[in-house]
């Protein structure tokens, strides 16, 4: 403790006012700013960002420098950048919710909005809000990656990316964020929650593929079931049909409804040490 | 005033808080006193809203604390100095609180140089901070939104001696302008000093509650003779019981005319005879709580 001065507490300190005083209460909006503010403000949230905008501007530079002339196209450029943030973007909503029990921060939050569902709800709309800005910032990202790309390459420039597809990509992401966001208030420790994600992200669909090698009834069960084979779909822009967008809800229940209602109730009740 | 009433606590079946009333008033500091484990926490993490009761209610000033619509700007809260995110600074972590209430971010270095932590220290992240500095930390976080409500788990943990005085000042002066206080400490000689007020927690259970006068008072009277033995054999033929400590000195609840008069009538001469409340809140708290304390020790 460097600061070791007494400061006289006479004339700065606050005053305690008796009676009521008129409080307004908390507004959302306040709240889905703060939890959007609390996401960057850490050193580990700064560095997501940061991630997020090098591995774009490098993703892009890789198609550039690495793709022959014949794949300088928006397509390509749409999923290099889109890779990298498909893995970032659940991180930030998994430490959004995690971090408050993880590094304690909770104890301050939620006596300052004793309402946990509210605040839990500012952070899911928190997360929407840097889905959709970080997915409109890969597209802008890759056009000028594109417009670029196929001016070095000497080609023209193609625009490869429907407008019914950008959506879908848009979706799929949104749908991975989900899943962490899902995870982070189910399990509410950070390192969990993450090695959780990747064990359903990357471990689960290899299991997945290999029980359809050995069982073959499970093929026709797996789009159900499965969110990373609806995730994959929309990500192609496949989800057209009826049926196929049945097996989004389908997966969507599954995987983020059910354990979300679940994970809800119990984040509710728990202690927050 | 924070009015608890008839609080009970239960975890899978284990009684944290057992029927716990009390009532911390305006304008006075009121102590919360208890062995480890002995409920403390659980009762302040009731009021403030994080833990629910299993029966009976906390309220301020008839408000239950989750009912509050901003309560940040009525009451204080810092029940736990390290509980704050170790990435993010400082100041940062007043910036989000006073975002929160809806407070102009002037307040934040306001409440920075109140309780004394320069801008180099605050543009540092809480993961380098000592206790004693995040202990200031919490503080200006608990006085951020200038509430006329305080409740402190442990301020004084890790403060310096000249850290602890300017706590003390300023709760003193908090309490001394109408305001509630409510602080539970282990440091029994901090509480005596600053509390108007005690309540005692033993197992769970409210042991003794009152002004700090009434308790002390209540500790009985202190005697020394050349035989302590034959003194304390005296006054248990004369049916006060006391009991013989190890400096030679003898405890009894009786009053000490009582004792005097006893010890005349014995013969004895008596070296000292004084009410014993000069032996502090240490021994009240240690006799009251003895049945609870995990040492086994008796006053």
């Amino acid at each position: 403790m460097s600061a070791t001065t007494v400061t006289p507490t006479t004339t700065t300190a606050p005053g305690a006012v008796p009676g009521r005083r008129p409080a307004r209460p908390v507004a959302t909006r306040r709240l889905v700013v703060i939890e959007l503010r609390k996401m960057f403000d850490t050193r580990s949230g700064f560095w997501l960002l940061v991630g997020i905008g090098v591995l774009a501007v490098l993703a892009t530079g890789a198609v550039i420098v690495l793709a022959p002339d014949d794949a300088v196209t928006y397509d390509s450029f749409a999923t290099a950048i889109g890779l990298p943030m498909s893995v970032i973007l659940p991180m930030i909503a998994i430490l959004s919710v995690t971090s408050e029990w993880s590094q304690r921060s909770g104890l301050t939050t939620f006596t300052l909005v004793p309402h946990r569902s509210r605040v839990i709800g500012a952070k899911a709309l928190a997360t929407l809000v840097v889905g959709l800005v970080s997915m409109a910032l890969a597209f802008a990202v890759g056009a000028v990656g594109n417009l670029a790309g196929s001016a070095l390459a000497g080609v023209d420039t193609v625009w490869d990316v429907s407008l019914a597809a950008a959506p879908q990509i848009v979706l799929g992401n949104l749908v991975g964020m989900a899943i962490g966001f899902t995870l982070g208030v189910v399990l509410r420790a950070s390192a969990a929650a993450i090695v959780g994600y990747f064990v359903v992200s990357l471990v689960m669909p290899g299991v997945l593929e290999l029980l359809g090698l050995v069982r073959e009834w499970f093929l026709d069960l797996q789009p159900w079931i499965d969110w990373n084979y609806t995730q994959v779909q929309l990500f192609e822009g496949a989800t057209d049909t009826a049926e196929e967008w049945a097996m989004l809800a389908s997966t969507t229940a599954l995987w983020i409804g059910l354990p979300l209602v679940i994970g809800l109730v119990t984040l509710r009740r728990s202690e927050v040490k | 005033m924070i009015t608890v009433e008839s609080l009970t606590r239960t975890y899978a079946g284990v009684t944290a808080v057992d029927d716990v009333s009390f009532t911390a008033r305006p304008g006075r500091v009121t102590g919360f006193l208890g062995p480890n484990g002995a409920g403390k926490s659980t009762t302040l993490r009731v009021v403030v809203g994080l833990t629910a009761p299993t029966s009976g209610s906390a309220t301020i000033d008839g408000v239950r604390f989750a009912d509050l619509p901003n309560p940040g700007r009525e009451v204080g809260v810092l029940l736990d100095a390290s509980a704050q995110h170790a990435g993010r600074t400082g100041r940062e972590t007043l910036a989000i609180a006073a975002a929160t209430m809806g407070l102009p971010g002037s307040r934040v270095a306001e409440m920075l140089e109140l309780v004394s932590l320069t801008p180099a220290e605050a543009r540092r992240r809480v993961r380098h901070y000592s206790l004693g500095m995040r202990q200031r930390l919490g503080i200006a976080a608990a006085l951020l939104g200038d509430p006329r409500v305080l409740i402190l788990d442990e301020p004084a943990n890790g403060l310096d001696p000249a850290g602890i005085r300017w706590m003390r000042d300023l709760l003193t002066d908090f309490a001394g302008r109408g305001g509630t206080v409510l602080l539970s400490s282990h440091l029994l000689h901090e509480i005596e000093v600053i509390a108007d007020d005690l309540v005692v927690i033993g197992g769970g259970r409210i042991v003794a509650s009152g002004t700090k006068e009434e308790l002390l008072a209540a500790a009985g009277t202190l005697a020394r003779s050349a035989a302590p033995r034959e003194l304390a054999h005296a006054l248990e033929l004369a049916g006060l019981p006391s009991t013989l400590a190890g400096d030679g000195s003898v405890r009894t609840d009786a009053d000490p005319s009582q004792v005097g008069a006893v010890a005349l009538a014995a013969g004895i001469a008596l070296t000292e005879l004084r009410s014993a409340e000069g032996a502090g809140l240490e021994d009240m708290f240690l006799s009251l709580t003895a049945a609870t304390q995990r040492e086994g020790v008796a006053a």
